[in-house]
């Protein structure tokens, strides 16, 4: 494996650092796996679109050497496929958060996977709006404490990685960042799928969710980890752990390809 | 097939909606996205059929905010794009209407109004967007509205708009009404259309404006919403960042003024009363001006082909040669305000307003005048 120091020159805007990150933030482990798996497939980052929305994960693309179009809240899913639709031969990742991704911008997501659009998309799922100051999200955990939910959060939390599964997309996967080789791996696989890949990151945010939920070192947040996920083949004897792991990787016609052969088909 | 064989005969009866779609192709447009909605929905049903047969992409997203965000995200790419929508459309698409002014996207919007608020009358002409589409998204900004008064129109001014969104590198906006969208008439297609593109140099850009980088070409674009420095990173809390670019932005459309704003003029030699009108209220503005020059009145009729920027210089000059200048508007009032602001007291501003679908009647307009 390269070391950090290795990758840092070439696939990252040095000026732009350092991050806006928090101490103990889980995003630097997702940017650290997504270059890795970048570097690994040998792509080409003058070929590469990063596009994000708004929060803390979305920064993530700015620190990438590459094309990047930070966008606005909830919308980096419809972005991409613009970019996508208009120029099929670039690679376009989205970075998004369990707020911009299935709050705000749900919608885009279910429709972006609807279509099989080929993006990348990569959500960093921390359970609370963090760049705000640690509202309650669509994905934040019953029982949680936020700002927004001072006496406990009761809503129904979205599974997001199922969600992506019964909306249809060609693949799925769930790890956290206490798993990174894991991810790295996932982000490997999720790139050479054609269609619409999703990859949820189960992420700490130590300074707005855990800290309200009792959770102060961020040790025992990498191990909360590992404690309440479970690998998706065993999941059933395990049914209050997470799964993780790859939920789908299936070939499935990607909306630029129909696209080009309708238009084979219909131009004279 | 190139974009002129696909349009077809030269001289075509169609609705403005069709019009303003060959008037895209024409101008460069490559991708469309879109959402039904009443009156504008034949704009996406047309570019659905004709754009793949050209080469280019046109879809149909899941909300007027996707489909305006699918826009400036292929025109990163370097294509000329264009969405179409009707008021409640048009309200949804404000956010990133202000992020492409703020990224310098250059991209079309058109906007068939219909009358609202709300849900309003869905197959029925307004012009009840004019405030919103100068003022509709949050923050200090400028960009260009133009408004065609017939089919022919719709086309030229879809062409112009896509020309001086590449210029300008700012959304532009086609703003015409359901009467121009749904009304067919007789037009005539050029062979060739003048074309602009973003610049891509320091050269060849205006002034105020910067070159432009589209993505794949390894110029590590970065493209914010944030407040940015000319290298395009993040700075949010310098007061100075802040206020060179935005005063940028808007210079780069007010101080080019001469070449945006358009007006068609008629009977303006010796007139003491004038009618300002634009769109679809034009037609009984030009009506109303030759009824009275054959009842021996000097009265001319002002078109405006440019909405926004508004061009405070004309209108003041005007009231300096003018006693009373008759505003023609299907709304309570909207570009009426900036013109009494311009006349500031030189000459009597009086406002004809029909609401409700209804287009003025031309010895309404007479009425006032007398």
């Amino acid at each position: 494996m390269k070391q950090a120091s290795e990758l840092y020159e070439t696939y990252l805007r040095t000026d732009m650092l350092p991050t806006i990150l928090c101490s103990g933030c889980g995003a630097g482990v997702v940017l650290n796996a997504t270059i890795r798996a970048i570097d690994s497939l040998k792509m080409d980052l003058d070929n590469m679109v990063f596009v994000s929305g708004i929060g803390c994960s979305s920064r993530l693309g700015a620190y990438i050497n590459a094309d990047s179009l930070h966008t606005t809240h909830g919308r980096a899913i419809a972005y991409a496929t613009g970019v996508k639709a208009a120029n099929p031969d670039l690679e376009v990742v989205v970075f998004t958060g369990d707020g911009d991704c299935v709050g705000i911008g749900g919608n885009h997501f279910i429709h972006g996977i609807r279509r099989n659009i080929g993006i990348n998309v990569i959500a960093i799922n921390n359970y609370n709006y963090g760049m705000t100051g640690g509202q309650t999200s669509p994905s934040t955990p019953q029982g949680s404490v936020t700002t927004t939910t001072q006496y406990g959060a009761f809503e129904h939390p979205f599974d997001i990685a199922q969600l992506a599964k019964t909306a249809g997309a060609a693949y799925v996967a769930r790890w956290t960042t206490s798993h990174p080789l894991q991810l790295q791996k996932a982000i490997r696989k999720g790139f050479s799928n054609k269609g619409f890949c999703f990859i949820e990151v189960l992420s700490p945010c130590p300074t707005s969710y855990w800290g309200r939920n009792k959770v102060r070192n961020p040790e025992e947040m990498y191990q909360w980890y590992k404690d309440h996920t479970i690998p998706i083949g065993r999941a059933e004897e395990y049914p209050e752990k997470i799964p993780i792991g790859e939920l789908v990787n299936v070939e499935k016609r990607e909306w630029t390809e129909q696209w080009a052969s309708l238009v084979r088909k219909v131009s004279p | 097939m190139n974009a002129r064989e696909a349009i077809g005969d030269t001289v075509q009866f169609v609705q403005g909606d069709k019009a303003c779609v060959y008037g895209a192709l024409l101008a460069g447009c490559r991708f469309f996205a879109g959402y039904p909605i009443t009156p504008a929905t034949e704009i996406a049903e047309e570019m659905s059929r004709l754009l793949p047969l050209i080469g280019g992409t046109s879809i149909q997203m899941e909300d007027e905010i996707g489909s305006i965000s699918a826009v400036v995200g292929a025109a990163w790419t370097g294509a000329k794009a264009m969405t179409a929508t009707s008021g409640p459309g048009f309200s949804l698409m404000q956010e990133t209407i202000g992020y492409a002014v703020m990224t310098e996207t250059p991209c079309v919007i058109v906007d068939v109004q219909r009358g609202g608020p709300s849900t309003g009358q869905p197959t029925r002409a307004s012009q009840g967007d004019v405030m919103q589409a100068r003022y509709g998204s949050h923050g200090d900004y400028e960009l260009i509205v133009l408004s065609p008064s017939s089919v022919q129109e719709a086309m030229e001014l879809t062409i112009r708009a896509f020309n001086l969104s590449e210029t300008y590198r700012v959304p532009a906006i086609l703003l015409t009404e359901e009467s121009i969208g749904h009304m067919r008439e007789k037009i005539t297609i050029p062979d060739t259309v003048p074309l602009q593109s973003r610049p891509a140099t320091e050269d060849e850009a205006a002034p105020h404006v910067p070159p432009f980088s589209p993505f794949g070409r390894g110029k590590k674009a970065f493209v914010t919403g944030l407040t940015h420095q000319d290298n395009g990173h993040p700075s949010t809390d310098d007061h100075e960042v802040h206020d060179r670019l935005v005063r940028r932005l808007c210079a780069k459309v007010c101080e080019n003024m001469d070449d945006i704003f358009q007006a068609d003029t008629v009977r303006m030699d010796d007139a003491d009363t004038v009618i300002v009108s634009y769109g679809i209220s034009a037609r009984p503005g030009r009506a109303a001006s030759e009824m009275a020059a054959q009842a021996g009145r000097k009265v001319g009729a002002i078109t405006l082909k440019t909405l926004w920027p508004f061009n405070y210089a004309y209108f003041a000059e005007l009231a300096q040669r003018v006693d009373h200048i008759v505003v023609v508007e299907m709304n309570c009032g909207m570009l009426y305000h900036s013109i009494r602001e311009a006349a500031a007291g030189n000459a009597n501003v009086t406002l004809v307003s029909t609401l409700g679908g209804k287009v003025a009647d031309p010895t309404a307009i007479l009425e006032v005048i007398r």
